[in-house]
């Protein structure tokens, strides 16, 4: 009797998670593989088949513009840790009480409006009638406008800052968790500050660098905004791609072929990247 | 006891029954098409209530598709839209022409787009608010900017603005001295023309600063001067006019591109009546300036002009004359997969370095 009532209460709190997992993630994908699955011959006529799949590999075009998008997110990613990474250890390390609060603070502010707000933000600071080109522009740096806007370093950086949260947060909660005394015992046994951070604190913080490079990675290939926004003429993007396949083209079928190869591709990347940093999802996860 | 329920009941039903009279009309539209004065007015003598969902034509379609032609009962997408996605889709449903006060539309306007919009028959659209695409030039530093090709020259590299979308091709097209609406029956001619424009728009890419999106965008680039000669709809502008002296709207050489955006029933659409007694009421002249007014764009009703300030008649005037008139190109229907070739070469422009 108790067995069962434990049991009932174990399956209504696991309800709701239930619930939205099957609607709104089984069930789309599962009708998004069917679409994708069916190529038109005509009007109103169609074959089951796995010929939408097949463009994309005949098709250099969106092969490039997805090896586009991962090779920026990569990059991203990369950027992000690198400059996350002495702001996560100043704040985990360096700072106490208050200050550590309002470090993390400021850290998350930006997070209180949306991304298109910030967007638009970088789209005022970099056009070539904005804040930075008029500033350098009164100090006499430079002779006419500058155009900073529309190119991939503008994609870049927009990337960057809307991800940086996403990096500092895992990589704090790990570093907090580094016994202060083992750095110190690196010291007294006379190992270089470059020697610690290679031996003890990269080593302690792998899950948490691993799991923010996992966040940032798939935020960066899967934004939309940011790339079209700021990159202007040159924003290929693959989220663009079927964003435009699904709007402008009414062509779902292809649409949803590319969202599962995304997904596929993506998935891919993720493993290959754990296995070379030899970690492990659930390791990770339960670290962070 | 049992009396008191029957007889509130009863009054219950009648009640309900009023309220279905009174409807609420959910219209999928663009921008500037029903504005706040004109719904009032609309809901103080009909007893409707009216939402309003601003969209674009491909946003339309892409939305009713996704419900089967629900959640909307009267959308506004433009006349060379509705035959291919009908017989692609089965999206809308055809109109009762009796219960339209035909009277109130210019009749030439009404009967092309009849003519454009009858799929196996039926008829599926009146029209409702027309205009034209062409070029929106700042004078004082590109004049020499005539014609859509006009938009590749070295004077003006790097100031340029168009939309990465189909009216960009057809525009070029017409420039180029090709003729696509000719060739839209024919799949390896148009193909052929869509290949040579795609080649112009890849070699032109350099002189784009960026490929706009939203009208405001644009107007951005525009009054900032960042840009100064885009492809445009003429009531971009025409409003720029009032901030900018120097920017008008100019009819291209080839021919500005004629639009008319329609009124159509969506498949399931639940209230009818309500979208009838809408379509109705806003081609009364006076309702149509009103819009006019609003939207920047004249309308289909016969005399609407008429109540038009006179501003936007001289910009009007000064941006058409009568040739320019003459020469505008009206989209015919797109017949339906020329879509998707037309979208593998707006990609690959895209992706064009």
């Amino acid at each position: 009797m108790a067995n069962d009532r434990a049991k009932l209460t174990f399956w209504l709190l696991l309800a709701p998670l239930m619930i939205w997992l099957l609607t709104l993630i089984v069930l789309p994908h599962l009708g998004m593989f069917l679409v994708s699955l069916r190529e038109k011959v005509g009007v109103r006529e169609y074959e089951t088949s796995f010929a939408n799949y097949a463009v994309f590999f005949n098709e250099p075009l969106y092969w490039n513009t997805f090896a586009r998008t991962a090779y920026m997110s990569v990059t991203a990613t990369a950027l992000t840790l690198f400059i996350g990474f002495p702001i996560a250890y100043y704040i985990a390390k360096l700072t106490r009480g208050r200050t550590k609060t309002t470090l993390f603070l400021m850290c998350l502010i930006p997070f209180w409006v949306s991304e298109l707000v910030r967007t638009f933000g970088w789209m005022i600071l970099l056009r070539e009638t904005g804040v930075i080109s008029n500033v350098l522009q009164y100090l006499g740096l430079v002779g006419g406008p500058v155009e900073m806007l529309y190119n991939d370093a503008a994609i870049m950086t927009g990337l960057v800052y809307t991800s940086m949260l996403f990096m500092v947060v895992p990589l704090v909660t790990t570093l907090d968790s580094l016994d202060d005394s083992l750095i110190e015992a690196g010291y007294d046994l006379g190992a270089s500050g470059f020697a610690i951070l290679r031996e003890i604190v990269i080593p302690h913080a792998m899950p948490g660098i691993v799991s923010g490079c996992i966040v940032v990675f798939m935020l960066s290939l899967g934004n939309y905004l940011t790339p079209i926004l700021l990159g202007g003429k040159d924003s290929l993007w693959f989220t663009g791609l079927i964003y435009n396949q699904f709007i402008t083209r009414f062509n779902w079928e292809l649409g949803s072929a590319f969202g599962f190869l995304l997904l596929g591709l993506s998935s891919l990347i993720v493993f290959v990247g754990l296995k070379l940093s030899r970690q492990s999802l659930g390791k990770t996860m339960a670290q962070t | 006891m049992k009396s008191k329920l029957i007889l509130s009941t009863v009054a219950a039903m009648m009640l309900s029954s009023v309220a279905a009279q009174a409807d609420t009309l959910r219209l999928l539209t663009w921008g500037g098409y029903a504005p706040e004065d004109v719904i009032a007015k609309f809901e103080e003598q009909t007893g409707h209530t009216v939402e309003v969902t601003k969209s674009n034509n491909e946003e339309m379609i892409a939305k009713l598709r996704a419900t089967n032609g629900g959640g909307f009962d009267l959308a506004q997408p433009s006349q060379d839209r509705i035959a291919g996605p009908q017989a692609e889709f089965g999206i809308y449903k055809p109109l009762d022409m009796s219960k339209i006060d035909t009277a109130l539309f210019i009749p030439s306007m009404l009967e092309a787009t009849k003519g454009n919009t009858t799929v196996d028959g039926e008829v599926y659209a009146v029209p409702h608010v027309w205009g034209t695409s062409g070029l929106v030039v700042n004078t004082a530093e590109a004049g020499d900017v005539k014609d859509y090709t006009d938009l590749c020259n070295d004077s003006v590299a790097g100031k340029v603005s168009y939309r990465l979308k189909r009216p960009t091709l057809i525009g070029f097209a017409y420039a180029m001295g090709l003729d696509p609406f000719a060739a839209y029956g024919d799949e390896a001619a148009y193909k052929d023309i869509i290949d040579q424009v795609e080649a112009k728009l890849v070699e032109c890419k350099a002189n784009v600063k960026t490929y706009w999106d939203g009208g405001d965008e644009l107007k951005n680039l525009l009054r900032s001067g960042e840009v100064v000669a885009a492809m445009a709809w003429d009531t971009g502008g025409w409003q720029l006019n009032d901030d900018n002296a120097d920017i008008i709207f100019v009819a291209p050489a080839s021919g500005a591109l004629g639009w008319i955006d329609t009124f159509v029933l969506p498949a399931r659409g639940r209230a009818d009546d309500a979208a009838y007694d809408w379509i109705n009421f806003v081609m009364q002249p006076e309702i149509a300036a009103m819009i006019t007014a609003s939207a920047g764009n004249f309308t289909a009703s016969k005399g609407g002009d008429a109540n038009v300030d006179d501003a936007l008649k001289a910009k009007y005037q000064a941006s058409f004359p009568q040739e320019a008139i003459d020469n505008i190109k009206w989209y015919p229907s797109v017949p339906a997969g020329l879509e998707a070739l037309e979208g593998a070469a707006l990609d690959r422009i895209n992706a064009a370095n």
